[in-house]
């Protein structure tokens, strides 16, 4: 067996199979194993198995203590319409956007995408939505969500319909029908990769904000998945509570890995479908 | 992994075709300006606003002490600097930067190296690379603050090895704690950028690597003089996004440290967090206002440097 040969058959699995049991493993492991144990037992956190198991205890108290319902409910009530939010308002502009030219135009591009990189001003933003009476409301975190996301899903949206031939719109507009009525009919279904792209990695960011939320949501009576895992840890300083902190974790990533598990090919390469050009 | 470039936006052959738009004067009837204005609507108010915003209010002394809202000058930015909030966390929150820019981007690649045929076993292990990515930070956090106490378990993990007990505060140094939350964030966000480079990789083409094993490079040449200035795009993307992101870093660094040991992982947001918690809002706002001139600074030349570098290879 030469080099090559013994790394592709022997090494490199072996590599692979030690780098998934300690980077990743252990420290999954960590969360799983003590989302089991008894208070007393999770309040050293080590790797043994529970010497008696209370996966049905902490998981049920994890549910009341952090109310899962409710902030799964006020998860998707934020998550849910910003996202198609965002992404509607954004591909109707980013039409426009593409298929006109000049200065007008190439500056309100440059504005469009520079929410990108500039950083959202997170304090103000609280007492312009306290000045709009929006403060600790559901509309509100939508509100701001969409503001934060929409560079990104102009600078997707633009980058793709720029690819789409015009002929496809022309043959439309020849059969009569409204700039409205082509956007729908045709270019949106051509947009389905881009927008599986921007509606993945949205999802990704809005379902496990946290530092947002605290801002806008704070002291409203919605709240999210994230921020009830806080208010669990946060208890933690008066009691050792790791397996309570851990069964509310694996609740929370749940479904999340449920979906993916079912659809990794399709998220991975929406995903890098946007990235690499 | 297959389908990866059929969904990307700018494939190259698509890249290639002229950039066509509809002349000027019928544009207008054919894009209506108003498909615009939703979108900008929305970017308006609840973007350039509160960015505006940040120019008033740090100069003011809007808290949650007072009623009415005064301006104060520069109060706020002596405040901050005078207590050396605004230097320590502005170098804190660049050194944070720097190293998850490094670190997300080194396991990354180097994870794709790793896992770049296709056996059954790489698939999988690239699914669970991919695992920590889909998790909230917040409780990517929490692991490792189990997993890194004094009592935690690595240092149980190593005291069984090494066979006498270890108690080594991952996260109580003043100096290493940094780079230690660094690593948990790029941990967090590895198989990001594992799928990104795995995807540049797959773009270089067969014919240019076959060429290469013809003249007779072996796979450190390839990979130094190829394979990796061919991945300049993919570079670019995960660096940005690495730098651009752990400039608002916050989650992680809560969940580990909360900005401890003696405030030495307080980034900006953790600051601003805070402040903001104890009702001085203007001073909230101050910080605010300097991250976003110093991402604005920073983040155009480093982009623009990128960018650069990938049109001259």
């Amino acid at each position: 067996m030469n080099g090559s040969a013994l790394w592709k058959r022997v090494l490199q699995p072996a590599v692979v199979v030690i780098l998934l049991v300690v980077v990743i493993g252990i420290p999954l492991y960590l969360a799983l194993v003590t989302s089991a144990k008894s208070q007393g037992e999770a309040n050293i956190p080590d790797l043994s198995l529970p010497s008696s198991w209370h996966i049905a205890d902490n998981y049920s108290k994890a549910f009341t203590q952090g109310d899962v319902p409710w902030a799964l409910f006020g998860s998707l009530l934020v998550m849910v319409p910003a996202v198609v939010g965002v992404l509607v308002f954004g591909s109707l502009a980013s039409w426009v956007l593409a298929r006109r030219s000049g200065r007008t135009v190439s500056i309100l591009y440059s504005a469009a995408i520079s929410g990108i990189i500039l950083p959202p001003a997170v304090v103000t933003i609280v007492l312009l939505l306290r000045q709009l009476g929006l403060a600790s409301t559901p509309f509100g975190m939508m509100c701001v969500y969409m503001g934060m996301y929409m560079s990104l899903v102009i600078f997707f949206i633009t980058g793709f319909i720029r690819t789409i031939p015009l002929e496809l719109e022309e043959a439309a507009r020849i059969d009569g029908a409204k700039p409205l009525m082509i956007f729908v009919r045709v270019i949106l279904p051509l947009l389905r990769p881009v927008i599986a792209t921007a509606t993945i990695l949205i999802c990704l960011y809005i379902w496990n904000d946290v530092f947002y939320s605290f801002f806008v949501l704070g002291g409203g009576s919605v709240t999210t998945l994230p921020l009830n895992l806080y208010s669990v840890a946060s208890s933690n300083l008066y009691q050792n509570n790791w397996n309570l902190v851990f069964a509310y974790v694996i609740l929370m990533s749940l479904p999340l890995v449920v979906i993916f598990t079912f659809a990794q090919r399709r998220i991975i390469s929406g995903i890098t479908g946007g990235a690499v050009k | 992994m297959t389908a990866t470039t059929s969904a990307a936006p700018v494939s190259a052959p698509a890249r290639r075709e002229p950039e066509r738009k509809v002349r000027h004067s019928r544009a207008a009837g054919l894009y209506p300006t108003w498909f615009l204005a939703p979108a900008f609507a929305i970017l308006l108010v609840f973007f350039f606003v509160p960015t505006l915003f940040n120019f008033i209010y740090a100069f003011t002394n809007w808290s949650a002490f007072h009623n009415d809202i005064a301006g104060v000058g520069l109060a706020n930015f002596r405040a901050v600097l005078s207590n050396g909030a605004l230097v320590s966390s502005l170098g804190i929150t660049v050194v944070y930067a720097v190293l998850v820019a490094i670190m997300q981007n080194g396991f990354g690649l180097g994870l794709a190296l790793l896992l770049e045929r296709d056996t059954r076993l790489n698939r999988f292990a690239r699914v669970i690379v991919f695992l920590p990515v889909l998790m909230s930070a917040l409780a990517v956090g929490y692991i490792f603050q189990a997993l890194l106490k004094p009592d935690g378990a690595l240092n149980g993990l190593l005291g069984g090895i090494s066979g006498h007990p270890v108690t080594i505060p991952w996260l109580g140094s003043t100096t290493w704690t940094i780079v230690v939350v660094a690593f948990v964030n790029s941990w967090k966000w590895m198989g990001l950028a594992m799928v990104i480079y795995l995807a540049g990789l797959k773009t270089i083409s067969e014919d240019v690597l076959e060429a290469a094993r013809i003249d007779g490079a072996g796979v450190w040449k390839t990979f130094r003089d190829i394979r990796f200035p061919l991945l300049a795009p993919a570079i670019t993307f995960n660096v940005a996004t690495a730098l651009l992101g752990s400039f608002n870093g916050f989650d992680t660094i809560l969940s580990t440290t909360g900005g401890g040991p003696a405030q030495k992982t307080e980034v900006l947001d953790i600051y601003i967090f805070k402040v903001y918690g104890n009702g001085l809002f203007a001073q909230a706002t101050t910080m605010s206002l300097v991250l976003f001139l110093v991402v604005t600074v920073l983040a155009f030349p480093v982009i623009g440097y990128l960018r650069k570098r990938e049109r001259v290879l």
